[in-house]
């Protein structure tokens, strides 16, 4: 059978650095095709090519069976290539209608013509319809959760006579009861003949909706197989190169410390109410629940960068106040944030300015004149330790990886030895590798007595890592799970709003 | 090719290795370009490289220099203050006004200085405690605001012949050195110190980097605001202070536009306007470049509508060269990834 687009031997340098070594890849009409691999293994330049963003320099792009060139992205789309990415492109304040139809509103004459904005609104109802979502098309992109935008990126897609959809992560953002449905949604996709390439790091997913897969390593294609023919312990091999028996060791329970953090009661009006809970010293409390259910507010309420209007904050049995971020490092807290590039780093500084800045005036001559030997030296430190791949400590951490600038933003609060660690979903975005390494620093800081709040939305990592689970549902603890008694359907179940 | 020649050769290649060369060309760029314009006009103009005349240039640069050192500690935050000129116009009438009552030249600069700061830190109060959207507003207000009172204050006419100490910072020299000259390196300095060398400074530029993460490590940010529009109406009371000195007298209309002349200064000098980026020593070679070219423009007889228009080109260039330099640091992360 005639595959839909064919890449057959993409070869891509970027000056002297291979990114592409020959790599072939293909998706027949109406399939499903995972595309998986580390950070930095290709994936993106091979989906960059496909869009027309890079041209590679030895092989072809064959559309249909004939060979195409593909100078910019609209080449692509004229093909009927698209491509949602990651970073959603929509326009906040125009309406769900007005984002589908971006760039060319339905209408009748070919030169000029008012906007029809009734005939757009329809049209944009019935795409949204066929998707199997009743969204108004009339609502303003701003007040769309990540789910819903998404869709409408796909809406998009599909006005304007896509036949293929590439998906970036898409599902990295969205909780699981949102991830299901938009498994759906790309059945719906596939029933109608649309063909889709998806790229994801998360193993489970694959098997849920993938008809093939295809792994990329350091630029190189290992595999292509479709996926019931393959295992997970197969393909994370073949992704990492190397056998990974421990993806997730097995811990076990032990006696519980000392309370070291008690809240009571803590309240933000819309946002979380009635907040009671304590963690103990060297445990992992997982905190999980959908998005929107008040989980990011509450502990960026509990780190002082959010206000709540009652309830109090204990640790170590003294009532303390926090209305700063300043004063919750002071108490020993520190909160490792869910998005590093908007909330965690200061990309154009230096990889020790980003580590050293909470301790940068601990450390200082008369707590102001900075301190550039004591800086290096803790810096140099955190970053062997937790094996941090930088060209050196004084480059900008914006040419690092996913991965490592995860790691710089776990060696800042490393820096400042906090006795209650809260993670607001730690290794979002970043390669299994890497993600290994945060799960043995998470259990390491908890096995020397480091208190540790995750938050979490891949359920495998609370289940295993967390001594107890803490179930939030709009805005409130609605149940706690031991170790034992968490499994994923318990979790879900209450997380959608169940009674525990 | 000779072995040694092959081998230098190599040592230039590594010497031009794009990730060095950028940040060298980031550091460097504005002092070769005013290297290269200074070079262009001695040759045109015999006149230009005299001890006098470069004095001169250093003088007549001095204000704008302070104004921009202001402005770039708000730059740097990636704010923008508007109401430097005119707060410096407003220094100067009250200058004159303290003097003309009778009052000792040091205590009129301290108590001019004071009130400075004090209109630049209600820039930051009113940006951070009212929670303004963007610095433009309260420094657009301020703008107007500081103008009027310096009309108001002086009925529209210039207060004139003040006294000889006063005048001293504005007009007088030390050992051939004029005091504007001297007052504009030491403060240079010291703020070179401040930013690069103590915790606060570099506060000042994770909070331009990036606000909240800046806030999220624990940075006092509002604090740290505040400090900043003090600062740069501390400095534009500076730069009210020495032309009153030099003009003999406190011209309410001093100043008017001289927060562009500023900001353009910074930017020429390399900083981002989406903050995080920006040196002192980058700034003051952006107002060199400023006094330099209106210099030898006036020596090659061009007339001040021609230069106002050459300043502008001047401008543009410069923030062009400077998405450049972002394009080709995108693309190494690019390469990266």
């Amino acid at each position: 059978m005639e595959a839909l687009l064919r890449l057959e031997g993409i070869t891509k340098t970027f000056g002297g650095i291979v990114a592409l070594d020959d790599v072939d890849f293909e998706v027949q009409a109406g399939e499903v095709h995972a595309l998986i691999g580390e950070n930095g293994a290709g994936k993106s330049t091979l989906m960059r090519i496909a869009m027309g963003v890079h041209s590679a320099d030895r092989g072809r792009l064959l559309w249909k069976g004939r060979v195409v060139k593909l100078q910019t992205p609209r080449d692509a789309h004229r093909l009927g290539i698209r491509m949602v990415h990651q970073e959603l492109m929509l326009i906040p304040q125009l309406s769900v209608g007005e984002n589908i139809f971006l760039g060319c509103p339905p209408s009748r004459r070919a030169v000029f013509s008012w906007v029809r904005w009734n005939d757009m609104y329809e049209r944009a109802r019935q795409l949204l319809q066929g998707l199997g979502h009743d969204l108004d098309p009339r609502r303003p992109v701003s007040e769309l959760s990540v789910a819903e935008q998404q869709l409408v990126e796909i809406a998009r897609a599909l006005a304007f006579e896509a036949e293929l959809l590439i998906l970036d992560e898409p599902t990295s953002p969205l909780s699981e009861h949102e991830t299901e449905r938009l498994f759906q949604t790309i059945a719906r996709l596939k029933a109608r003949g649309l063909s889709v390439i998806y790229i994801t790091h998360r193993m489970r997913e694959l098997y849920q909706i993938a008809d093939r897969v295809t792994v990329l390593r350091d630029g190189r294609r290992i595999l292509t197989a479709p996926i019931s023919e393959t295992s997970p312990e197969e393909l994370v091999r073949a992704m990492v190169g190397r056998e990974l028996k421990d993806y997730f060791p097995e811990r076990e329970s032990r006696a519980r410390g000392a309370p070291i953090l008690r809240v009571e009661g803590l309240t933000a009006p819309g946002r979380f109410s009635d907040i009671t809970f304590t963690i103990h010293r060297g445990e992992i409390v997982g905190l999980a629940g959908l998005v929107g259910a008040g989980r990011t507010e509450l502990v960026e309420a509990l780190f002082g960068a959010r206000e709540y209007t009652s309830g109090k904050i204990f640790i170590e049995d003294c009532p303390v106040t926090i209305r700063t971020p300043a004063d919750a490092i002071r108490h020993g807290l520190a909160l490792v944030t869910d998005d590093r590039k908007a909330k965690g780093l200061i990309p154009m500084a230096s990889v020790r300015v980003n580590v050293i800045l909470p301790v940068q005036a601990r450390v200082a001559h008369l707590g102001i004149l900075v301190n550039a030997r004591a800086e290096r030296h803790i810096t140099e430190r955190l970053l062997r330790e937790l094996r941090v791949k930088t060209p050196s400590a004084d480059h900008p951490v914006m040419v690092l990886s996913g991965g490592n600038q995860q790691k710089v933003v776990l060696a800042r609060w490393l820096a400042v030895h906090p006795r209650v660690f809260l993670m607001d979903e730690p290794t979002r975005g970043i390669d299994v590798g890497a993600k290994m390494e945060i799960y043995e620093l998470i259990r390491r800081l908890a096995a020397q007595g480091t208190a540790i709040l995750l938050v979490s939305s891949e359920l495998e990592e609370l289940r295993h890592l967390a001594d107890r689970i803490l179930v939030m549902h709009r805005g409130r603890i609605v149940g706690e799970l031991q170790r034992e008694e968490a499994t994923d359907d318990r979790i879900l179940y209450l997380a959608t709003g169940g009674e525990g | 090719m000779t072995r040694e020649t092959s081998s230098a050769m190599a040592d230039v290649g590594r010497i031009l290795r794009p990730d060095l060369l950028l940040p060298l060309l980031r550091r460097f760029g504005p002092l070769l370009a005013l290297l290269l314009m200074s070079g262009a006009l001695a040759m045109l103009s015999p006149h230009f490289l005299t001890f006098e005349n470069v004095l001169n240039v250093f003088r007549q640069s001095a204000v704008n220099a302070l104004l921009a050192l202001g402005q770039l500690l708000v730059i740097i935050t990636a704010g923008i203050d508007l109401s430097v000129g005119s707060v410096l116009g407003l220094c100067c009438v009250l200058a004159a006004l303290f003097l003309k009552a009778g009052v000792p030249a040091s205590v009129a600069i301290a108590a001019t200085l004071a009130l400075g700061t004090a209109l630049g830190m209600t820039n930051g109060l009113l940006f951070t405690k009212l929670r303004l959207p963007h610095p433009f507003i309260p420094t657009l207000g301020m703008m107007n605001v500081a103008r009027g009172l310096a009309l108001v204050l002086s009925g529209g006419f210039p207060i004139s012949e003040l006294p000889e100490d006063f005048r001293f910072w504005g007009a007088g020299a030390l050992g051939g050195i004029p005091m504007p000259v001297i007052i504009v390196l030491v403060i240079y300095a010291l703020f070179h110190l401040f930013l690069t060398r103590t915790t606060v400074g570099r506060d000042i530029y994770a909070i331009g980097g990036n606000k909240q993460a800046a806030l999220l490590s624990g940075i006092p940010v509002d604090r740290r605001l505040i400090t900043v529009y003090a600062m740069s109406g501390g400095l534009a009371a500076l730069g009210g202070i020495i032309l009153a000195g030099r003009m003999n007298s406190g011209f309410p209309l001093a100043g008017v536009g001289a927060e562009l002349d500023a900001i353009a200064a910074v930017i020429i000098g390399g900083a981002s306007f989406f903050g995080g980026v920006g040196t002192v020593w980058g700034t003051l070679v952006g107002a060199l470049i400023m006094g330099v070219l209106r210099n030898g423009l006036n020596l090659l007889d061009v007339s001040a509508y021609w230069q106002t228009t050459v300043i502008g080109i001047v401008i543009v260039i410069a923030v062009w060269v400077d998405v450049l330099r972002q394009r080709a640091l995108e693309r190494r992360r690019v390469l990266r990834k």
